[in-house]
């Protein structure tokens, strides 16, 4: 083969690849693999409409007793957080009527606009020191327990996929959109 | 300054500050007690290196026969080295014989043990649920190193295997996908320097000047180089439905962290990072994966992050919900409040400095904007009424802490001193009075999230630095 003819060939390699470079930018890599509904199973997130909850319901009797035992040493026995060293808890209830004035008190009753975000958050990361180790039943029953406590729902009312997205919580028309940015901050 | 209505705290917040003004204060007395030993009393820089035990390393090291002196001294150096760091003795005159052996530090290094800055931790009251402060008041540069990146944990920091983590892309998508960090380091990467601040940045400062140093008022800021994959490749990948508005980050961590991101952010700028200046990124930053939104509050940064998920709507999570949410003073609170905004604060001479005295001063600091590059910084040395241009350091790049300078010469009377930057969109940081006339249109604003305010530090004829509202 002359120089010449290298030099073809080399080139006509080079341009083949990257014809093949530039095809690659507009189809799939195919890196991965295909995730499986049993694996996408065990993750859950909630939103307000209560998509994806699960089955099982609990109420606030039972819900007491699950408190007592997972929950009370860091929110406390009435609910009302506890500040402690290594501790830390949130108030969970109260604070209503406050939010407008010069010390709002931020909790689940007075400021939380989803009772769907307390279940996701309680199956989530509750209780601290073992997140995730209640059944469902019994974070529907502690939901339960903290909505009956804050008196958003009846002490007898029972708590499921179905109720819980109903459930009126009193901060829900709380919330506005971030108007930023603030136009008097141009230049 | 009476005008100025008070801004309100809840009662939650108001104990987070008092705990963090008695750790400050520890810290600073610690400090203290340490530049007590240092011939740098001066404290302009302040210093908490070992100078004591340097000048007897010293000294010992001049004359023969100190083996056992060493020995006792070689037994407590394990405990003199700061964090990062490893204790050497410091020979009489490094010329006069051989160094230490290539390698030695076992193939990575260590900084100085003469380099003591470190993160403090705010005090909450529980540990895992906190969060550290970058030590800006001696940055130097651009960048943060990655070791004082600073921190913000809501369930401790997960030890994870890169082998075994996996992330998961569903929900309103053409094909579910998961990608183990093999497959995710095979996509096309790009690399970019991004700050990241926490919108809690200032919390402490609404009131009243609290936090006596620029790393308690502002150390919830931090800067790296980030390399991974942007989002949009991994979109087109899996392909997206008609209607997918919101994507949901999740973290792999004790708090299975989740925030609900725009997808129009997602599709503009949002990188899969698993690289942090140059090497795989920090434990405590999201080993081996986190989300990088450019110029979103830190909390949407998720960190360890193993799934996203496709939505029409927000999730409506706790940490967009009961938190990173502004209260303001009629009851409402503003939600998916994202964009940090152009802020600037001068890191040297800051808070619990003090200038030894008359003379040049190259005063100095950093300018971010999460909007984009920041345009102009102005220094001002009599509180505000008179600016000057100050000299950028270098090129600014968008989404970007840039250090800027101001020659100074101090004349030895009373100063206050402000930096106030402009953004590339016209905006310019504004005063904490402004601020407060703005969101307090209906009353006093009441959120800690968001302050971008200008920053002034005080300096006394003493030269004495403090933290003040001027």
């Amino acid at each position: 083969m002359s120089t010449h003819k290298l030099i073809y060939a080399a080139a006509f390699i080079v341009g083949f690849a990257f014809t093949q470079a530039s095809s690659a930018q507009v189809a799939h890599y195919g890196f991965g693999s295909a995730a499986t509904p049993e694996e996408l199973s065990r993750f859950f997130s909630i939103p307000p409409d209560g998509h994806g909850l699960p089955p099982g319901s609990g109420n606030a009797t039972n819900g007491a007793q699950i408190y007592a035992g997972a929950c009370a040493a860091c929110h406390g026995d009435k609910l009302e957080g506890n500040p402690a060293k290594g501790i830390g808890g949130d108030k969970l209830i109260g604070g209503r009527g406050t939010l407008a004035s010069k010390a709002p008190v931020k909790t689940v009753e007075s400021y939380w606009p989803y009772a769907t975000t307390l279940f996701d958050y309680v199956k989530r990361a509750m209780p601290f020191n073992a997140p995730g180790s209640l059944s469902d039943d019994d974070v529907y029953s502690v939901v339960a327990y903290i909505l009956s406590e804050a008196k958003i729902i009846q002490p007898n009312e029972t708590i499921d996929a179905k109720s819980l997205p109903k459930v009126a919580m009193p901060n829900k028309d709380g919330f506005e959109p971030d108007p930023r940015p603030e136009l008097q901050l141009f230049r | 300054m009476s005008a100025i209505p008070i801004p309100t705290i809840d009662d939650r917040t108001q104990r987070m500050i008092d705990g963090m003004i008695a750790a400050e204060a520890r810290h600073l007395s610690q400090r203290a007690i340490e530049e007590d030993e240092c011939e740098c009393k001066d404290g302009m820089f302040p210093s908490r290196a070992p100078t004591n035990r340097r000048n007897f390393l010293f000294a010992a090291g001049s004359s023969a026969g100190v083996a056992a002196a060493a020995l006792v001294a070689g037994s407590a150096s394990a405990q003199q080295a700061p964090a990062g760091a490893k204790h050497f003795d410091v020979p009489a005159d490094p010329t006069r014989e051989q160094g230490r052996a290539v390698a030695a530090d076992g193939g990575y290094g260590t900084r100085s043990q003469f380099e003591t800055e470190v993160r403090v931790r705010f005090p909450t009251a529980n540990e895992n649920t906190s969060w550290s402060f970058t030590p800006l008041d001696r940055s130097l540069g651009n960048l943060t190193p990655s070791g004082l990146h600073f921190e913000r944990h809501h369930g401790g920091i997960p030890t994870i295997d890169p082998s075994r983590h996996m992330l998961y892309v569903h929900g309103m998508v053409d094909g579910p996908r998961k990608y183990t960090m093999a497959d995710l380091k095979r996509f096309p990467s790009v690399t970019r320097k991004y700050f990241i601040e926490c919108s809690g940045n200032g919390l402490t400062e609404w009131n009243k000047p609290t936090l006596k140093t620029v790393q308690g008022t502002h150390g919830l800021l931090s800067t790296s180089e980030w390399t991974g994959v942007q989002f949009s490749t991994i979109a087109r990948e899996v392909g997206l439905k008609d209607g997918g508005a919101w994507v949901l980050a999740e973290g792999a961590d004790a708090a299975v962290m989740t925030r609900s991101i725009p997808m129009e952010k997602m599709l503009k700028d949002a990188l899969l990072a698993y690289g942090q200046n140059g090497e795989a990124i920090r434990p405590e930053q999201g080993y081996p994966l986190r989300l990088l939104l450019p110029g979103y509050e830190g909390n949407t940064h998720i960190k360890w992050l193993r799934r996203l998920e496709v939505s029409d709507k927000p999730f409506m999570t706790r940490e967009e919900t009961s938190k990173y949410t502004d209260l303001l003073a009629n009851g409402k609170a503003r939600q998916f409040s994202f964009d940090m905004e152009a802020k600037s604060v001068i890191t040297f001479p800051s808070g619990e400095m003090k200038l030894p005295g008359p003379g040049f001063y190259n005063v100095n600091g950093l300018a971010w904007s999460g909007r984009g590059r920041v345009q102009s910084v102005d220094v001002s040395t009599d509180g505000g009424a008179t600016w000057v241009p100050a000299r950028i350091e270098s090129v600014p790049e968008p989404i970007c802490t840039v250090r800027f300078s101001l020659p100074w010469m101090w004349n030895g009377q009373p100063a206050v001193l402000q930096s106030r930057c402009a953004d590339e969109t016209g905006y310019v940081q504004p005063t904490l009075k402004q601020l407060i006339a703005i969101r307090g249109s209906n009353g006093p604003f009441g959120s800690i999230y968001h302050l971008n305010a200008i920053q002034s530090w005080g300096v006394a004829a003493d030269g004495s630095v403090t933290n003040v509202h001027a």
